[in-house]
């Protein structure tokens, strides 16, 4: 559905506009003492790889800029995932003014193509590359080990290299709240779930939203389709129309377009959403959503590059460093219910609480972790968040997609 | 609402099977006249994306704008067809070449995209939309209620719009016409039909339909814009013409078969029916597509289909 020459075109508009912006922008220099992202690592990040990170040596200025490079995965336009990446990238050049020069190219799939977008953002001049979708990673850690001098990082991954770092953050704490919301909103205890793809980050956000829910509702059930697309509006509309259909009266999305809530709010269902705050699609429906603010990573970690100070990381953001948000809520929840929501955001940002804390049982009805044992973010080896394969108990469908 | 599963797959593939029936007409009348559109996707997408700016930018009563934004998806559809018209009629370029030069041209990253970029219609939400009516108070009936009578305006008009073709096309004296243009132009010329004027006619036609196929889109299924938002249906709706035979009646069909494949995974799934990988759903359609145009190149299939038989030739009276 994606042709090659789309990210190739899309990049040669960007470079058009980041040149017609750099022709406006401010000459001065914007200088923050940000916080190291490696600081924020979680508890459960690898050991850095041996290996040197990549040299920024000379002062940065408007001629002679640093490039910083984004390959997104939609459009900007699609109100959800990349569209808050790009929110991300236009506050990072509008943080540093002309000193740093950002790059995009939108639509490119998740596939071979992605070597020869790289090698063309190299050629155009790329300080640091973001690939902002989880597969894109092999490609980007094969590139990384062939330009040591060029940083690396990939969103939502596991990889690291010494000039290969990894970012994201934790979104199934918001879809746990995510999910309280929509167990307060179903009366049936019947709630549908529109996926993407069936791969570890979208089951453990499926697992904490389930969860959430189960915390507020008993019994209540989760049912996910899957799309397998991240956007794709046609087949999100038809699997948000057949959950409609099978009786569910509440839906959730962890689509990158709204597409769902709009389904939501034709047949007069609450709606979570995802990635973006999207209540203007749904006004009535909206609820809430985990929502992201990648610039609250960007920029530190741009300016840690700039610095000379950058090391490889596995950067975890939270709740309570702003980098998830939970976005506002919709007009249906009562103010009770608002507080339990809330509460529980209080006690997970304190420490106090982790979805992820057992007992936790399987959908078959195992016990997949054991009482008092909470998931570790990510570890190479045995259970963590990120290698969970599992849905818990809940959910009506098949983890294997 | 807990559906019936059959009726819930029957809705929802009239919705999925709409724009493909729109766009499909379109390509079936522009080859009845001998003339390949292979741009059909790059048409509804900027159906789809002047529809729905229309739609955002104009004033007044939902009804007339939405009628406005129709037209307007129309006319770009027209435009973008007549550009394949004047390069594969007048110059008699390749027709091929031709039409993938305007999906190119006009889609992802292409023309609908800037369109969609110069007047900022990208990732908002709709402000007018055609939703399911209730025709003759009749949609609680049971099994026909909700397929029959609770569709939106542009579903009736698709339908309708197929009946209208199966007249013309064999039921008056220009339909003949045209089917005599795209089988034998040069006997048709020389019966006194202006060839050109037909294959111009019903190209430019065919352009307005897919662009009313892309704007079912953006002012119906879901009212937002972005970038390759069609994703691929134009390349469905040309294989659904070889599908249908050429024929009006069976392209309304097999959209609908279509669509209702798209829906068929999802709603298994939404049912806890887990018999087959949703990979595998996600992939009958082109499966089918496939299957159906190798079966329909098959010499037996050639002779007995109905292909028209200049279809993709340039005409020139000189006999070039």
């Amino acid at each position: 559905m994606k042709r090659p020459m789309v990210g190739v075109a899309a990049g040669l508009f960007a470079v058009g506009l980041v040149a017609a912006a750099c022709g406006s922008s401010k000459s001065s220099t914007s200088p923050t003492t940000a916080q190291s992202a490696a600081t924020a690592a979680p508890s459960g990040a690898t050991t850095a790889p041996s290996g040197t990170a990549p040299s920024t040596t000379g002062k940065w200025t408007t001629s002679h800029p640093f490039v910083a490079a984004f390959i997104y995965v939609g459009a900007p336009s699609d109100a959800g995932w990349t569209h808050a990446h790009d929110v991300a990238r236009l506050a990072v050049q509008s943080h540093f003014g002309g000193v740093v020069k950002t790059l995009y190219k939108e639509d490119v799939p998740e596939g071979p193509q992605v070597s020869q977008v790289i090698n063309e953002l190299i050629n155009e001049g790329a300080n640091a590359i973001f690939a902002t979708s989880y597969g894109y990673q092999d490609a980007m850690e094969a590139a990384a080990k062939v330009h040591p001098n060029i940083f690396f990082e990939q969103a939502t991954g596991t990889d690291q290299l010494a000039n290969f770092a990894e970012y994201y953050g934790a979104g199934e704490d918001g879809d746990y709240l995510g999910g309280m919301a929509a167990g307060f909103a179903s009366k049936s205890g019947q709630i549908g779930f529109v996926a993407p793809y069936p791969i570890p980050e979208v089951i453990r956000e499926i697992d904490a939203f389930t969860m959430g829910a189960r915390s507020v509702h008993p019994g209540a059930t989760v049912r996910v389709v899957w799309t397998n697309t991240w956007f794709d509006p046609t087949k999100e509309r038809a699997a948000a129309e057949s959950l409609a259909g099978a009786g569910v009266d509440v839906l959730a999305d962890g689509q990158d377009s709204p597409t769902t809530g709009q389904v939501a709010e034709a047949h007069n269902l609450p709606w979570v959403g995802y990635d973006s705050n999207q209540e203007s699609f749904a006004p009535k429906s909206w609820l809430t959503g985990t929502t992201y603010n990648w610039a609250v990573y960007y920029i530190p970690d741009i300016q840690a590059m700039m610095n000379g100070t950058w090391k490889t990381h596995f950067y975890y953001g939270s709740l309570k460093n702003g980098f998830v948000q939970l976005a506002p809520f919709g007009p249906s929840l009562t103010s009770s219910q608002k507080a339990a929501i809330l509460a529980k955001e209080q006690a997970i940002e304190a420490g106090t609480f982790d979805p992820f804390t057992g007992p936790i049982t399987e959908q078959n009805g195992t016990i997949g972790v054991p009482a008092g044992k909470t998931l570790p973010v990510y570890t190479q080896t045995g259970l963590s968040k990120y290698s969970i394969s599992w849905f818990v108990q809940g959910v009506i469908g098949s983890p294997k997609g | 609402m807990n559906r019936n599963i059959v009726i819930a797959l029957i809705v929802t593939a009239i919705g999925n099977g709409t724009p493909l029936v729109l766009a499909g007409l379109g390509e079936l009348l522009a080859e009845r006249s001998g003339v390949l559109n292979l741009g059909v996707e790059g048409m509804m997408l900027m159906g789809a994306v002047s529809g729905f700016t229309v739609s955002q930018k104009l004033g007044g009563p939902a009804a007339l704008v939405l009628l406005a934004a129709l037209l307007g998806a129309a006319a770009a559809g027209a435009v973008m067809a007549l550009i394949h018209a004047f390069l594969s009629i007048t110059v008699r370029v390749n027709q091929i070449v031709s039409g993938l030069a305007l999906t190119i041209f006009a889609g992802t990253a292409g023309l609908s995209s800037y369109v969609g970029q110069v007047w900022k219609v990208g990732g908002i939400h709709g402000l007018h939309q055609y939703k399911a009516v209730d025709l003759f108070g009749l949609k609680n009936l049971p099994i026909v209620g909700p397929i029959v009578f609770h569709e939106d305006p542009l579903v009736y008009f698709s339908v309708i719009l197929v009946a209208v073709a199966m007249w013309y096309l064999f039921r008056t004296r220009t339909g003949l016409y045209l089917r005599s243009v795209g089988e034998s132009p040069a006997a048709a010329d020389a019966m006194g039909i202006n060839v050109t004027r037909y294959r111009y006619a019903h190209t430019v036609l065919g352009g307005a339909l897919a662009g009313l196929g892309g704007a079912y889109f953006t002012l119906a299924l879901a009212p937002f814009w972005t970038d390759g938002l069609t994703a691929g249906d134009g390349w469905i709706a040309i294989a659904l013409v070889i599908f249908a035979f050429w024929r009006p009646d069976l392209l309304l069909l097999g959209a609908y078969l279509f669509g209702a494949f798209v829906a068929l995974g999802p709603t298994l799934q939404a049912r806890g029916i887990h018999a087959l990988p949703s990979e595998f759903f996600s992939a009958v359609p082109y499966v089918m597509t496939v299957v159906v145009l190798v079966a329909a190149s098959t010499g037996w299939a050639k002779r007995r289909l109905g292909t028209p038989a200049a279809l993709g030739v340039p005409y020139s009276r000189e006999g070039g």
